[in-house]
């Protein structure tokens, strides 16, 4: 059984379709890129799989917690899937240790004094154990970027979304972030990535989807997607990565 | 029955004085329970109640306190309804503080960011979750200043309840000035109580707003 499986998923804005009709289905371990030009609908399909946007038509199965337009089940499946997003979004009220332990001890009951273990473990997995007490303000953006992927370790999610997690970051930041992302995906984190940086996503990600005008336009195992795109679309969105 | 302006008139204003603070307090604890409900109810709640809400706080903005006041007095004793002075200006008054209190919480409600919703919805926090543990207290950190500054005209509004014979600080300073024909020693000294009450509330109401403005959220 694949860990994600977006089935035949339309969303529209009023009359203007978004999404039309998405397939798509990630096995465990897994690390998918998700490739396209803006408003290609690759940020609102991931968006639908945790339920941040509404949409119409089609059914997304996390493990076993299927969301179809009802909407019913939404939360059962959030507890399972992560995200990460482009401005990081992280409570600037609480320090960096209560970003992590909040959504654990309100959604899942984690005692207090099991608190610190974790914030220790998830911080350590982000390279970030000395910043446990700080404040978000605190910060710079890539430290808070890696928080902000700690915090959604700290929910043991079985997938992790990651919406364009470096496009507000230098290249130095950059670079820190996607380290951190790599080591998960050597973890074997199951983790759906929708970015601009096609270096990252052909050498880490294991399959590459191309999107285009609301659709999966070309789909496949990285390395053949960035050497063999069979599509002109694709050949041409690449272009100027190959030279 | 002339007396002239003296210790005793201060100890007289003094006693409206206290009055006045706990009619505000009452104002405020009552503003400030109903004032968060319509809040929350105004930015989260469904159309139809939103809508009630806004229409509320529209109508009651938009009407003199005064009338507010007369209404509860006697308007509903008209129908059958008595209140005694006290509990007509404490609802009154609530009534009137909870309009302008929703629309400021309403407001700090609104300004935290989009953002940070969806972190909580991702995190799968409930709604009230939500509410409780990320929107709340940061909105909670942007309303100090404005709400106490909101303080400031409750204190100073209590003063209309002088008008259906509440006897605050106002309407002692009337009294007494029937009974020593001194309106300025004996305003005065009011104006200066209303001061004493009101500028440090002012004052930490400044205060409040410079540090959000420093940039401290924590």
């Amino acid at each position: 059984m694949p860990a994600l499986r977006i089935e035949n998923l339309k969303k529209s804005y009023g009359n203007v379709p978004v999404l039309k009709g998405i397939n798509l289905a990630v096995e465990n371990g897994d690390v998918v890129a998700v490739i396209g030009r803006s408003g290609s609908g690759k940020s609102t399909m991931l968006r639908c799989i945790n339920g941040l946007e509404p949409f119409q038509e089609g059914t997304i199965e996390v493990v076993g917690h299927k969301l179809d337009q009802s909407r019913a089940n939404l939360r059962e499946l959030r507890k399972e899937v992560g995200m990460v997003f482009q401005s990081y979004n992280l409570f600037p009220h609480l320090s960096v240790a209560e970003n992590i332990t909040l959504a654990p001890r309100v959604v899942k009951g984690l005692p207090r004094d099991e608190g610190s273990a974790l914030v220790r473990e998830v911080l350590s997995r982000v390279g970030l154990a000395e910043k446990a007490d700080a404040y978000p303000d605190e910060l710079s953006g890539g430290q808070q970027q890696r928080v902000a992927i700690a915090r959604s370790l700290a929910m043991k999610p079985k997938v992790m979304l990651f919406d364009e997690v470096t496009s507000a970051l230098d290249p130095e930041l950059t670079g820190e972030v996607l380290k951190t992302i790599a080591q998960l995906a050597e973890a074997g984190m199951t983790m759906v990535l929708v970015t601009h940086e096609m270096g990252f996503a052909r050498r880490v990600a294991t399959r590459t989807v191309f999107m285009h005008q609301g659709t999966v336009w070309e789909e496949g195992k990285s390395e053949e997607i960035f050497t063999h795109p069979k599509t002109p679309e694709l050949k041409n969105f690449i272009a100027p990565d190959l030279k | 029955m002339i007396q002239s302006f003296g210790w005793q008139s201060v100890q007289f204003l003094f006693h409206g004085l206290v009055w006045t603070v706990g009619l505000s307090l009452c104002t405020f604890v009552g503003g400030g329970i109903f004032g968060l409900l319509f809040a929350i109810a105004r930015s989260l709640g469904p159309n139809w109640l939103r809508a009630l809400v806004a229409g509320y706080i529209q109508l009651v903005q938009a009407t003199p306190l005064l009338i507010v006041v007369f209404l509860s007095y006697y308007g509903l004793s008209f129908l059958g309804f008595y209140f005694p002075p006290l509990a007509a200006a404490a609802i009154s008054l609530t009534i009137y503080a909870t309009a302008f209190l929703a629309d400021i919480w309403r407001g700090c409600i609104e300004a935290i960011p989009r953002t940070q919703w969806e972190a909580a919805d991702a995190l799968a926090l409930s709604p009230f979750q939500r509410l409780r543990y990320v929107i709340l207290p940061q909105a909670f950190q942007i309303s100090l200043g404005p709400t106490v500054g909101f303080m400031v005209q409750i204190v100073k509004n209590t003063s209309v309840t002088a008008l259906i014979g509440f006897v605050e600080l106002t309407r002692a300073g009337q009294l007494l000035n029937n009974m020593t024909f001194q309106p300025f020693h004996v305003f005065l000294t009011v104006a200066a109580m209303y001061f004493v009450v009101c500028y440090p509330l002012s004052w930490w109401s400044e205060k409040l707003k410079e540090r959000k403005h420093a940039g401290t959220a924590h």
